[in-house]
């Protein structure tokens, strides 16, 4: 187990151990997230690496990572616990057959922990012998106010109820972060229990060396020229601009057709791997490609 | 008696920026402030980057709000009023027009909440709005409509039901573990029915300039009664306006409204500012599925082409698309200019919107029993 960062620049460097590439905002709210034992909250488009952040931090701290992907639906069975009814039943008929007849004994036996079915919540209150551990609640905009409104009691108090079994509080609260996609708003109140980050595209200097950390054997020219050309792709009029995530998918197919540097042709054939949209597609295939392609050469080459 | 805790010397400034934030509608808490003091500490601080950094993680201004936030603290900690952008703050995105007139407005409600000073923007929220008791009282009842006559669809959170649902096994087993095994009666679920997404687009161009006030005073009781509404006006742009329209009372809503719009009364550009609509991915999204209602008369200043690329975007993610203009109350109306020509063959509706009356019977007739989107096959006709 890892422990704690003590500043910033230690926050950077344990990022950067683990591959993930963060600016200095990123890393002083996480820093202070850490320190003040308070939830961190992310918003941002989709694919700029929030769950990403969690992820890593997990892997550095040597912590256990929980996730909690949200959904509408998602209900406190889903995601706090529920009981083991089938068991709890065999649990009954056995007893009977044994000649139980105690049932405040019986009930004491069929509501305890062993028939508890513990979902990511609740574990993420558990003791850990790694320490606390990294609680990552995913896409909470996708679930809806009743749910959002059940977390604040968990992340103000670190704690649960099950009405049959007790308080379940946690001795040491997990590292909490939670990200939304922004498609609707969070209400204040959760907010204001958490530090808040908006994780925004990067600039093309982090990017480089985000593709650089994570694709080490892309050729040199060919990670360039691919981020400038994400770059100026992001500044067209799309529907969906591609994330972080896209453009490593991007550098990866690349390099598995073993590229050495972006033409028309190679561009045109994998912009599916960058743009998710047909209608994006569509927009950018042919003349577009080649004329964008050309600027960005042509960029890097005065540079 | 026990004296109030003093406040540290050092810390007062910060609280007061925290005031300062306050008064320019942030809603920030005394635990945020407490944190933001605890954030401070823990940064050093060693630069004012530190000080922005604390701010910005504990207060956690939105992304519309990002670069109010950023001009407020300049402000406040660097003593600037209009000054140019020097790039203090290396993270900081520069200053447009826009913002400029945000502070300025911001400052005119201050100033006018000192009694000194009534904005422009404020003269025109106030235009209409307390003159019409009659007028409010029909809103009122819309309002109280609302929740029951929107388009309702399926959620994926299930409900307990008496007959006709699937059976629940979780809450069947529950109740058998507490009868020892006895069932009385298995337990039924169905899926709840939760209200449609209502987006509303209003047109604030100089053509529609009539309609503005009656279509914002619709607009905030549909926030007010709706369990899921988005409202945005068009005009050169697109700009968010839900959150203005969150305050109960409607003079103060349509107060909020003016200071966060800047293109009253302008041209329109209804193609490019739809364009950004569905460009963003969160909005977007918010359009999947929703009855989108569009007021305007269609008259596009832009091309027309970009007009009918972006709403046939919404058509394809929309359960209803309808527009109102005042256009239609004319008997005679016949859809003429290339634009609206264009659009027609994607539009479930196309609807007299010259009266909050006309509006109101239409939203409210949305989601009654065989109102259904008519140009739905139509529309993926169109998209084939």
């Amino acid at each position: 187990m890892t422990s704690l960062p003590s500043s910033i620049d230690e926050t950077l460097a344990l990022l950067g151990s683990a591959g993930y590439v963060a600016d200095r905002p990123l890393a002083t709210v996480l820093f202070l997230a850490l320190r003040m034992g308070r939830p961190l909250f992310l918003e941002g488009e989709a694919g700029v690496g929030k769950t990403e952040i969690a992820k890593v931090l997990a892997g550095a701290l040597g912590r256990r990572l929980i996730r909690l992907q949200c959904y509408e639906g998602l209900d406190v069975a889903s995601a706090v616990y529920e009981w083991n009814y089938a068991a709890q039943m065999m649990a009954i008929r056995l007893g009977e057959a044994a000649g139980e007849t105690d049932r405040d004994r019986l009930e004491a036996d069929v509501f305890s922990e062993r028939y508890l079915l513990k979902r990511p919540l609740l574990q993420a209150l558990e003791p850990d012998t790694a320490g606390p551990p990294v609680l990552l609640i995913d896409e909470l905009d996708r679930t809806d106010e009743a749910f959002e409104a059940f977390l604040l009691e968990v992340l103000s108090d670190f704690q649960v109820t099950v009405p049959e079994f007790g308080t379940i509080r946690a001795d040491s609260p997990p590292i909490v972060l939670i990200t939304s996609n922004r498609t609707r708003e969070i209400h204040d109140a959760l907010k204001r229990r958490c530090l808040y980050h908006w994780v925004d595209y990067p600039d093309a200097e982090r990017e480089l060396a985000i593709v650089k950390a994570r694709l080490p054997n892309a050729p040199a020219e060919l990670t360039r020229e691919i981020v400038a050309f994400v770059q100026a792709i992001r500044k067209q009029d799309l529907f969906k601009a591609p994330g972080v995530a896209e453009t490593l998918d991007w550098a990866s197919a690349l390099v598995e057709l073993d590229a050495v540097a972006l033409d028309p042709a190679v561009v045109s054939d994998t912009l599916g791997v960058l743009l998710k949209y047909q209608d994006d597609i569509q927009t950018m295939q042919g003349s577009a490609v080649k004329a964008m392609l050309d600027a960005v050469q042509a960029e890097l080459k005065a540079a | 008696m026990m004296a109030a805790p003093c406040l540290p010397r050092a810390a007062a400034p910060l609280v007061a920026f925290a005031e300062l934030l306050r008064q320019s509608e942030f809603p920030i808490s005394s635990e945020q402030v407490t944190d933001f003091l605890k954030a401070v500490a823990l940064l050093g601080p060693r630069s004012m980057d530190h000080l922005f950094d604390a701010a910005r993680a504990t207060f956690g201004p939105s992304p519309d709000r990002r670069q109010e936030f950023a001009l407020l603290f300049r402000r406040h900690f660097y003593g600037e009023v209009d000054g140019p952008d020097d790039g203090v703050k290396g993270g900081m995105a520069r200053r447009g027009d826009a913002d400029d007139a945000v502070a300025r407005r911001a400052r005119d409600v201050r100033r006018e909440k000192g009694g000194t000073l009534s904005s422009a923007d404020e003269v025109l929220a106030a235009r209409d709005w307390d003159d019409d008791d009659e007028g409010r009282g029909a809103l009122s009842r819309f309002r109280r409509l609302l929740g029951r006559s929107l388009p309702v669809r399926a959620s994926f959170r299930t409900v307990p039901a008496r007959a006709r649902g699937q059976l629940d096994l979780r809450r069947s087993l529950r109740t058998l573990v507490r009868t020892d095994g006895d069932i009385p009666r298995p337990r039924l679920k169905r899926r709840k029915r939760v209200q449609r997404n209502l987006l509303l687009l209003i047109d604030i161009s100089g053509s529609m300039k009539l309609y503005t006030a009656d279509y914002l005073k619709v607009a905030h009781a549909i926030v007010q009664g709706a369990d899921r509404a988005e409202v945005f006006t068009l005009g050169t742009r697109l700009t968010r306006i839900t959150a203005a329209l969150r305050p109960a009372s409607p003079i103060q809503a349509l107060e909020r409204v003016s200071h966060c719009v800047a293109d009253w009364d302008g041209g329109t550009r209804i193609g490019s500012s739809l364009g950004a609509l569905v460009a963003t991915p969160r909005f977007a999204a918010f359009a999947r599925g929703a009855a989108i209602l569009i007021l305007s008369d269609g008259l596009e200043r832009g091309s027309h082409e970009e007009m009918e690329r972006a709403i046939r975007q919404l058509a394809r993610r929309a359960f209803r698309l309808t527009l109102a203009t005042p256009l239609a109350a004319d008997p005679q109306f016949q859809p003429e200019t290339a634009a609206l020509r264009g659009i027609l063959p994607v539009l479930d509706d196309l609807i007299d919107g010259s009266s909050i009356s006309s509006l109101t019977r239409f939203i409210l007739a949305l989601g009654a029993p065989g109102a259904v989107a008519r140009n739905k096959g139509k529309r993926e006709q169109c998209d084939r």
